[in-house]
């Protein structure tokens, strides 16, 4: 325990420890090993040099702003500019030019595709697919079969506004709830449901009443979905689909139309869906 | 606030059981509390190191099993089968709470009480003061890892419980300080070891960190809600000021302190050097609290802290390869003994991960290399290449020698199985973190990468795609480190249950290797 008189050495190293025992451990008087005194110095020495270049150290107001005058917002605007400069005046076309004209341009359409590719990748694959193929849900880019119309221009207007957003020339998408708003009765809804069936040329039970599911569908539907529901896209959009696309006048006609009996459901349903039940 | 109130319950339950335990004790006890020394030796008070040692070993395999989980949901998001306790968000703060504050507290917290009366050859400070600190701290796990799961957090990474937890571990905290001072004020020995000193930076800048970072205004007190008084760019300075010391002195200085008592004892060598324990102390004390803002470059922070950050990172390599150095020298004239003895190979080759962690470390603080890995999962594969290989290792060489010294046993049951261990885990560890620095520095490049156009050349998800096989291979590394826990569990219970009993006097220690 107390230090001893004449210091304690190590057999096997040689070396002398310290003297001190603490539950059967001592310690090694070795030196500071040199390589590493010395890497220990160098960073320390290299470290000050990259104060004395870089901003380090604070001071009252300010800190000391080193003497290469690096920053990090002017390196952020630098490589955001020598970005520009590499998209160049091409960035600029694209912004500008009709839809057209990107399409005849064969190097200004590989710049789009360019720009496209990553655009859907961040924006659009996460619902539609890395390859766009959909999902439960989101529907397949690939096909023929477009809900809102697949020329440039209604793929453009779709993504610009959107589906059921809250820009004025969205895409309406809000089917009303029939059932829950009692704007129909089940047997109503059983009826058009067969109806659209054999319309798509499903089979249906023999028994079923379609010439009453074609009155409701004709009352109901066919003002969105067209008379015999090939929906209203360019494309032959057919009736198994929710398809009821159109212009931007007719779809905000489409949600005056039926966000009247929709906010009137949760007042007075009874009396308003009665007085569309009495209308047809 | 259905889940503040089960919390409020816990706190009862716990309370009652607490009052309970202390009515029995004063019944059941002797007239006076128990004696200092025995026949002139010290009368170890080892029954809060026994506990601490067995809630180590219960929260270690939850934590590794949490972690394996949730590396199975980075692979197989499915899993988590849109259970809101489930989620990632939830599993990922329970698997780092349990692993560094559950299994590696209690590891610190047992060596420590182990440690301090050893080398002071004194009885611990207190008398429900030990228990007190073991057992409330287990409670503030628990109230910890419930919260996470029922959703209660402050957001903060690392340090997510929130006020009413921070309140009450600060309590724990403070008394766990007082217990180690007082044992150390009461020691026979007329220097503190070394292992004393990193113990101690250990606990008193945990408790300096734990205050600083959750200074928080709770929204009522009927509310489990708080605000950090911290706002914007400074917050961000604190959590990580917070966020890096927890690594420099929770999961470095105290297990330090585990090398420099266990290593030594187990190799029966002296410690290399003293010359160089002292500096290593001061030195990596004084560096390594500058250290935090390398984890904000090129953020908001100002770029003086950011350069500070970095230079203090990389001043700090060779500080913490002097603790690397003392561990693995200390085996000189005992080299033979990594042959035969898997319990100090497994703390040997926790020593040179350390030394890998320190160097990859300050090299990933520099600020061109960090805008490389930042965000990326080299990251991750940098923390477990310091948490598997340093943390737990150097805690499951401490614990394979304290069970046998504390249950008074022989040996242990058996070394055969340590050595599976050791393998299956290193096995464990080498795909873990290779899967994570392949897949890190992937991602880092994919990130970064810009088409002759000057457009990024890959999505988002395209680079999610890209680390599927890497999250396959890191969780059956995390598997595999799982299994050669287990394997642990297995053996320290058999030489609890099954290994005769040392026939020696109380506080007499037992051999150190079965071998």
């Amino acid at each position: 325990m107390a230090a001893e008189q004449r210091p304690h050495v190590d057999a096997v190293t040689g070396t002398a420890t310290t003297g001190h025992e603490w539950d059967g451990v001592r310690e090694l008087n070795t030196p500071l090993p040199r390589w590493w005194l010395w890497l220990f110095y160098v960073t320390i020495i290299w470290s000050v040099g990259y104060w004395i270049v870089y901003p380090s150290w604070p001071l009252i107001s300010s800190y000391t702003r080193g003497t290469f005058g690096w920053r990090s917002r002017e390196a952020v605007v630098t490589e955001l500019s020598l970005l520009k400069a590499q998209r160049g005046p091409m960035m600029q076309q694209l912004a500008t030019a009709p839809l057209q004209q990107i399409a005849d341009d064969p190097l200004l359409l590989d710049f789009a595709r360019a720009v496209g590719k990553t655009a859907f990748a961040d924006n659009c694959a996460p619902c539609h697919g890395a390859g766009g193929g959909g999902a439960k849900g989101y529907p397949n880019l690939n096909d023929d079969e477009w809900l809102w119309g697949g020329s440039l221009d209604a793929i453009t207007h779709t993504i610009r506004t959107g589906i059921r957003s809250n820009h004025p020339d969205t895409r309406p998408g809000s089917m009303p709830t029939f059932g829950r708003d009692n704007m129909l009765q089940r047997p109503d809804i059983n009826a058009a449901a067969d109806y659209v069936r054999s319309l798509a040329g499903l089979p249906v039970a023999p028994n079923v009443d379609l010439a009453r599911g074609a009155k409701v569908f004709a009352d109901n539907c066919a003002v969105c979905h067209g008379r015999k529901g090939h929906g209203q896209a360019r494309s032959a959009s057919t009736i198994s689909f929710r398809s009821c696309a159109g212009t931007a006048a007719r779809a905000r006609r489409a949600r005056r139309y039926w966000s009247t009996s929709r906010t009137g459901a949760s007042t007075s349903s009874s009396s308003r869906s009665g007085r569309r039940r009495s209308t047809t | 606030m259905p889940e503040y109130a089960f919390h409020a319950y816990l706190f009862a339950a716990a309370s009652a059981a607490a009052v309970f335990a202390i009515v029995d004790r004063y019944y059941d006890r002797l007239a006076q509390l128990p004696p200092l020394t025995i026949d002139g030796k010290p009368n170890y008070n080892m029954g809060p190191v026994k506990f601490a040692t067995v809630a180590a070993m219960l929260w270690g395999i939850a934590g590794f099993t949490v972690g394996l989980y949730a590396a199975l949901e980075l692979a197989f998001p499915v899993l988590n089968f849109d259970l809101p306790w489930l989620s990632f968000g939830r599993i990922r703060p329970l698997h780092t709470s349990a692993v560094i504050f559950a299994f590696g507290g209690n590891v610190l917290i047992g060596t420590s009480f182990y440690v301090v009366q050893r080398t002071c050859r004194a009885r611990l400070a207190g008398d429900l003061a030990p228990w007190f600190v073991v057992l409330g701290y287990n409670f503030f796990i628990v109230i910890a890892g419930t919260g996470y799961l029922l959703g209660i957090t402050q957001s903060k990474e690392y340090a997510e419980p929130e006020w009413y937890a921070d309140l009450w571990l600060t309590v724990v905290w403070v008394t766990y300080f007082l217990v180690y001072i007082g044992t150390i004020m009461r020691r026979e020995e007329p220097h503190i070891y070394v292992a004393n000193w990193f113990y101690l930076a250990f606990i008193l800048t945990i408790a300096v960190l734990h205050l600083g970072n959750n200074a928080a205004i709770p929204v009522s007190l009927f509310s489990p809600k708080s605000y950090i008084v911290w706002s914007g760019v400074q917050d961000a300075m604190v959590q990580w000021w917070y966020g890096h010391n927890a690594v420099g002195f929770f999961l470095t200085a105290g297990f330090l302190a585990i090398m420099y008592y266990f290593i030594p004892k187990r190799a029966d060598r002296p410690v290399y050097s003293y010359r160089l324990s002292i500096i290593h102390i001061w030195a990596l004390i004084f560096l390594y609290i500058w250290a935090g803002p390398h984890h904000l470059h090129y953020t908001a922070l100002p770029d003086w802290a950011q350069t500070l950050g970095m230079t203090f990172s990389v001043m700090l390599w060779m500080p913490s390869w002097r603790g690397m150095i003392n561990g693995l020298m200390t085996l000189s004239g005992a080299w033979d003994k990594l042959r035969t003895d898997p319990v100090l190979r497994m703390m040997v080759v926790s020593v040179a991960f350390y030394g890998m962690a320190t160097f990859e470390g300050p090299l990933m603080s520099v600020k061109a290399v960090n805008s490389l890995s930042h965000y990326t999962d080299w990251t991750i594969g940098h923390v477990h290449s310091g948490a598997l290989g340093w943390v737990a290792y150097v805690s499951f060489g401490a614990i394979y020698c304290l069970v046998p010294w504390l249950w008074n046993r022989r040996e242990l049951y058996s070394l055969k199985l340590v050595n599976w261990h050791f393998w299956i885990s290193s096995l464990g560890i080498v795909f873990y973190i290779s899967a994570m620095w392949v897949s890190g520095i992937l991602q880092g490049l994919m990130w970064r990468a810009y088409t002759s156009l000057g457009f990024l050349e890959y999505s988002f998800i395209e680079t999610v795609e890209a680390m599927h096989p890497f999250y396959l291979i890191r969780a059956l590394g995390g598997a595999l480190f799982l299994a050669g826990a287990l394997i642990m569990v297995v053996n320290l219970w058999k030489t609890v249950t099954s290994v005769s009993e040392l026939e020696a006097a109380p506080g007499v220690r037992p051999a150190l290797a079965a071998a």
